[in-house]
């Protein structure tokens, strides 16, 4: 019997190396082309006005996205406190309740084919539901847009992160005599905060820079968002609509938003790893 | 063989007195598997009953009955009766708060909730009892002195209870539990997580709680239940093979599987 010889062993195993490295270092050049482009040419058009201005009419210079800014703030904010609770609540029931029953197994696997769903079809459902009808797009109907992709995100981390609390924890509570919800509440929550509080971020930095159900919604607006039934300004649609355009100044704006989202999705992603960190330190 | 035994241990307590818990026909199973076969039963008022058993014999098992903790998961169901004072706490009838106020329980890794020290023993206090806030600090202070953990705590109060050490937060559950004033107390091998010098401490913890409280305690360690108990019971594979006084069984155990599982032969 012929041995395998070594030699073969040692090229193929600093062949799979080399491939899954040359992977690896792909994945992170990408990442940092997209930063670099992002920081060097949206940098240069942050500045004081970018935060205060009104955006202006191509050709005139000057002027910001604040407008914009603002409005995104609002429909994220407002997304979040229609999402949030029934989120929280949802993923309460699947890990507190539902437990392995046929309804919880079930609510579970839509949730995930929600999780799944393209954002432009929850942008195209919500425009037909609350656009068409009305007659008119409205910063409303995009924050329920974007409430309705970030309610799988909570409920699947809700239930993830309640799990993790051992049930010694609501056994020795439910043994003391306590109800079920004052359980769920007062230790499950309390021992579980650091991780639901993560959870939320994370879900509101995901569906921050959602374009495509925003097109269909909240559209877009050149001025203040004082009026949230009708068209409301926002970043991405915004990064969208400068960047098409054939004006200097816009796509400049246009690099200048991006920038602003890029940074604001890390700042919280860092705060986030942050969070956890100091968690499992204790 | 075993049920032979079963049937002569039935025979037994019906002549006896009808104790603290007295466990009728109980029978408990994990889904379909059967894990406890017609267990009978009298625990004694104010006494210290022990379980042993090796590993897997249904120790756990038979007290989560007491308290009807199991039903926190959905496929576990018990059958028979279970009187607590003369009343079948297995009836649908029963109301679970009220009745895990009456029996306490202590499990094997300390659970201390997150919450400061003082809440941690003032949390059920607060769920039992209208109190004002002197009575309550005052109740408290008791509990966690009659738990031996007082002058260890008492400048630390504020501290979350996760910060103390693994015996101290046992002994801080004991006090959590004591301070709603059950009637028995539940301990499932309250010791198996914890050091030497603190399992000690729980020891002499248990001897002084008996006059006021109905002790079950599940062990692992057979010298534990010689030395806290005054009434044992011997578990194999879900029956309960021979119940009676600590000293009795442990001297002169009547049936081949006590003493072999006391000599050490196995489990």
């Amino acid at each position: 019997m012929k041995e395998r010889s070594e030699r073969s062993r040692i090229y193929l195993d600093i062949t799979v190396r080399l491939f899954s490295a040359f992977s690896a270092l792909f994945g992170l050049v990408i990442l940092i082309w997209i930063l670099t482009v992002v920081i060097l040419r949206g940098i240069s058009a942050i500045n004081w006005e970018f935060f205060t201005e009104l955006p202006t009419p191509p050709g005139m210079g000057g002027g910001g996205l604040a407008n914009a800014i603002l409005g995104t703030v609002i429909i994220t904010v407002v997304a979040t406190f229609i999402s949030v609770p029934f989120g929280l609540l949802a993923g309460v029931y699947l890990s507190e309740f539902g437990g392995q029953s046929k309804f919880a197994q079930n609510v579970r696997f839509l949730t995930n084919i929600l999780m799944g769903t393209p954002s432009i079809i929850i942008g195209i459902f919500v425009y037909t539901m609350l656009v068409r009808p009305f007659g008119h797009f409205s910063g409303y109907a995009g924050s329920v847009a974007l409430a309705i992709l970030m309610f799988p995100l909570v409920t699947r981390t809700t239930e993830d992160i309640l799990q993790l609390v051992p049930n010694a924890l609501r056994e020795s509570a439910l043994a003391l005599g306590m109800p079920r919800w004052k359980v769920t509440i007062n230790v499950v929550f309390r021992a579980a905060k650091k991780g639901l509080i993560t959870g939320i971020i994370l879900s509101v930095a995901r569906i921050s820079g959602e374009t495509a159900p925003l097109l269909f919604t909240a559209l877009n607006s050149p001025y203040w968002p004082t009026n949230f039934t009708d068209s409301t300004a926002n970043l991405t649609v915004t990064i969208f609509n400068y960047a098409m355009s054939p004006y200097e100044d816009w796509q400049k704006a246009a690099w200048g938003a991006s920038f602003l989202i890029t940074f604001a999705v890390l700042i919280t992603t860092l705060m986030v790893r942050y969070l956890v960190r100091e968690k499992h330190g204790k | 063989m075993e049920n032979e035994m079963v049937i002569e241990k039935t025979k037994a307590t019906d002549t006896q007195t009808l104790g603290k818990i007295s466990v009728r026909n109980l029978n408990f199973y994990y889904g379909e598997h059967q894990a406890l076969f017609n267990n009978n039963l009298e625990i004694e008022p104010k006494k210290v009953t022990a379980i042993i058993g090796p590993s897997g014999c249904g120790k756990s098992t038979h007290l989560r009955v007491y308290n009807r903790i199991y039903e926190l998961y959905r496929d576990q169901r018990a059958e028979g009766e279970v009187l607590l004072d003369g009343e079948n706490i297995l009836s649908e009838r029963t109301d679970l708060i009220k009745l895990r106020k009456r029996v306490g329980m202590i499990f094997q890794q300390p659970t201390p909730f997150p919450m400061s020290v003082f809440d941690n023993v003032a949390y059920g206090l607060r769920l039992h009892y209208k109190l004002s806030k002197s009575e309550l600090t005052g109740r408290v202070e008791e509990a966690l002195k009659r738990a031996a953990l007082w002058d260890e705590v008492s400048g630390k109060l504020h501290k979350p209870g996760t910060a103390l050490s693994g015996g101290q937060q046992q002994r801080l559950c004991i006090a959590r539990a004591i301070a709603v004033e059950p009637e028995i107390l539940l301990m499932d091998e309250p010791t198996s997580a914890i050091d030497p010098i603190a399992t000690a401490k729980i020891e002499e913890l248990v001897e002084s709680l008996k006059d006021r409280y109905t002790i079950v305690v599940v062990t692992h360690n057979m010298q534990q239940a010689a030395r806290i108990s005054d009434y044992t019971a011997f578990f194999y594979k879900g029956f309960i093979v021979e119940y009676g006084e600590t000293k009795q069984i442990f001297t002169n155990p009547k049936k081949k599987e006590t003493e072999n599982y006391i000599t050490g032969r196995f489990g």
